[in-house]
């Protein structure tokens, strides 16, 4: 981890490797982070997997993160392992709430539940993905929880009805307000952004989408 | 003959079941006895670790880290404060580091006795529990004599530990290292050549080197299957680049060699302590920055700017600058990583857990094709399984 220029050479050659299918390549805090084309996750995976001097065998993570104010909300990122290379890489395509992303675990078979969970805790859904069932939610569970506009106290709340002799499912019911307290500071300096900045962005934003898609 | 109808029968194991460890309920599809299909379902345990992380301020998400894997709670720590270190560019100091491999080690080796001794009683071995869970009784008393909590200690924090241990308490230890190997002998006696012990886990669960990388397994399931793979070797943090050790490695994969490649490594932990007991400096263990770690007690009693420090920290916590990072340690199960992204507020925006045994339980199926019902329960057993981190 200690020294950048391999993972910077890595990620150059990639991007020269994969043209069209990568769109930009970083390095920061010695780390390489790739941004791929959603459609062309599964080429990338691949390459990235049986190339000699790659090697990253080892897929070790998929997750989803959600940017709720972005048109493309979700990135679904991609943890990967070179043991040859010693090297870590980060890949991340974009989605929204409709757009499938192809599954990659006819590359992976590791990939199988992380999308699993990203679908349940996101609703990032995965093409071609052969039991994309929840995993670690509930049975029946709705919603997807790790959304940023799912509250964190959820809709529903279960206990043991003593009567029925079962468990019953009630809406739930805080007997306090959920307290969320704001301990951000307002006096370290004017906030870059004011309130109303965001429309004058937006145009910017549905370009930047209108290229990928 | 005239053809007869032979239906698979589908079979619940678990959730309640002594040797699913934990809540795991798998739905096993039996020809006979034989597995055809193993399906594993998971999230009975899920509390929703990651969602209580992002209305957290930092430091209030470090105790979670105890929660997930609470067999070996300070190594899930460590991972969360490398993270935040690694973002806020904090540096702990030397004795800081020291400390934290010190109990890193003794975590790995509270997961190992638990495992293995667990896994022992799983195929039919009671003894080893009831001997090695007095040394795990030690393990902890040592814990809570640097934190005073037994199980969740909550004591590696961002900028260094909790507290400074006290000399008395390095001594103990120092102590306890020499009397362990003496316990690992025994339990090697009780097991490592019981015929009925090889029985149930030899050529059990056998994985090559290739289906591990392809499931994603890493720590000693990986080992065991001969990759010599250790990120305190191949990747070191805090101090693990100053010692010497070694990695054992497995050569067939199996049931048998997992728990080997574990027997072996509570050895070389041990050798471990003893170095880092040997080569500790004297010196502070949290980092000096006021801004990120909380000023000693006596003197917030004097000085103004100190009380500010510690009053900041505990309401509004500290920034920590945008960005994302990745950061993984050995874990005695695997790599444990925590993926955090950081909006630059006090709060993390996301952090994702990445547990090992997420990745291992996944593999049951393909482990357990073909064998026998019995032999389901030594492949959970191998495979070092804990809910807390799993359903997180």
């Amino acid at each position: 981890m200690a020294d950048p220029q391999p993972v910077q050479d890595i990620g150059e050659y990639v991007s020269g490797a994969l043209e069209g299918a990568i769109t930009s390549s970083e390095v920061a805090g010695g780390e390489l982070t790739v941004h791929a084309n959603r459609d062309d996750i599964v080429r990338v995976l691949t390459f990235l997997r049986d190339d000699v001097l790659c090697q990253f065998k080892i897929l070790l993570d998929v997750c989803g993160v959600d940017y709720p104010e972005r048109t493309k909300r979700f990135d679904v990122v991609y943890h990967l392992l070179s043991l040859t290379q010693n090297a870590r890489i980060r890949v991340k395509v974009t989605t929204d709430e409709d757009t499938p992303v192809p599954s990659v675990t006819s590359v992976f078979n590791a990939a199988n539940w992380w999308e699993r969970e990203a679908w349940d805790l996101y609703g990032i859904f995965f093409a071609e993905h052969p039991d994309l069932r929840r995993i670690l939610t509930d049975y029946g569970f709705e919603g997807h929880p790790l959304r940023k506009d799912f509250p964190l106290t959820g809709y529903v709340e279960v206990r043991y009805d003593d009567a029925q002799k079962r468990v019953v499912y009630e809406p739930v019911n805080l007997t306090q307000e959920f307290r969320n307290f704001d301990f951000l500071s307002p006096w370290e300096g004017i906030q870059q952004q004011l309130p109303g900045d965001e429309k004058a962005t937006v145009d910017e934003e549905t370009e930047e989408a209108g290229e990928e898609s | 003959m005239p053809d007869t109808n032979i239906k698979n029968l589908t079979m619940n194991f678990g959730p309640q079941h002594p040797a699913a460890h934990g809540v795991l309920r798998l739905v096993l599809e039996m020809d006979g006895e034989i597995i055809d299909r193993a399906d594993p379902h998971i999230g009975l345990l899920h509390r929703g670790t990651e969602k209580l992380i992002e209305y957290k301020s930092y430091l209030q998400a470090v105790p979670y880290f105890d929660r997930l894997d609470y067999v070996a709670p300070q190594n899930q720590e460590h991972a969360f404060a490398l993270a935040v270190e690694r973002l806020a560019g904090i540096e702990v100091p030397p004795r800081g580091q020291y400390v934290r491999v010190l109990y890193a080690e003794i975590g790995r080796i509270l997961n190992h006795i638990l495992n293995i001794t667990a896994y022992a009683m799983d195929v039919g071995a009671m003894t080893p529990m009831l001997w090695a869970f007095e040394e795990r009784e030690k393990l902890m008393e040592y814990c809570e004599r640097a934190s005073g909590a037994r199980l969740h200690m909550a004591y590696f924090r961002p900028g260094g530990v909790a507290a400074d241990i006290p000399d008395s308490l390095v001594d103990d230890i120092a102590a306890w290292c020499e009397t362990y190997p003496a316990m690992i002998d025994d339990l090697e006696s009780l097991l490592t050549k019981n015929r009925i012990f090889k029985q149930r886990t030899v050529d059990i669960g056998v994985m090559t080197a290739e289906q591990c990388f392809d499931w994603g397994f890493t720590g000693p399931n990986l080992r065991a299957s001969g990759v010599p793979w250790d990120l305190r070797r191949a990747q070191p943090y805090d101090v693990y680049d100053k010692l010497d050790f070694e990695i054992p490695v497995g050569k067939h994969g199996d049931c048998y060699d997992r728990y080997l490649v574990r027997m072996y490594e509570m050895r070389e932990s041990v050798k471990i302590m003893k170095q880092c007991i040997e080569q500790m400096p004297a010196g502070p263990v949290k980092s000096a920055d006021g801004k990120f770690a909380p000023p000693p007690r006596d003197e917030m009693k004097r000085s103004m700017e100190a009380l500010i420090h510690h009053f900041k920290l505990y309401t509004e916590g500290y920034r920590v600058p945008e960005g994302e990072t990745y950061a993984a340690v050995e874990a005695p199960k695997g790599e444990f990583a925590v993926y955090l992204v950081s909006d630059g507020t006090n709060r993390p925006y996301r952090c994702k857990i990445r547990a090992p045994g997420f990745a291992h339980l996944q593999a049951m199926d393909v482990m357990s094709k073909g064998h026998m019902l019995a032999d389901v329960v030594a492949n959970i057993g191998s495979l070092d399984i804990v809910f807390g981190e799993i359903d997180r």
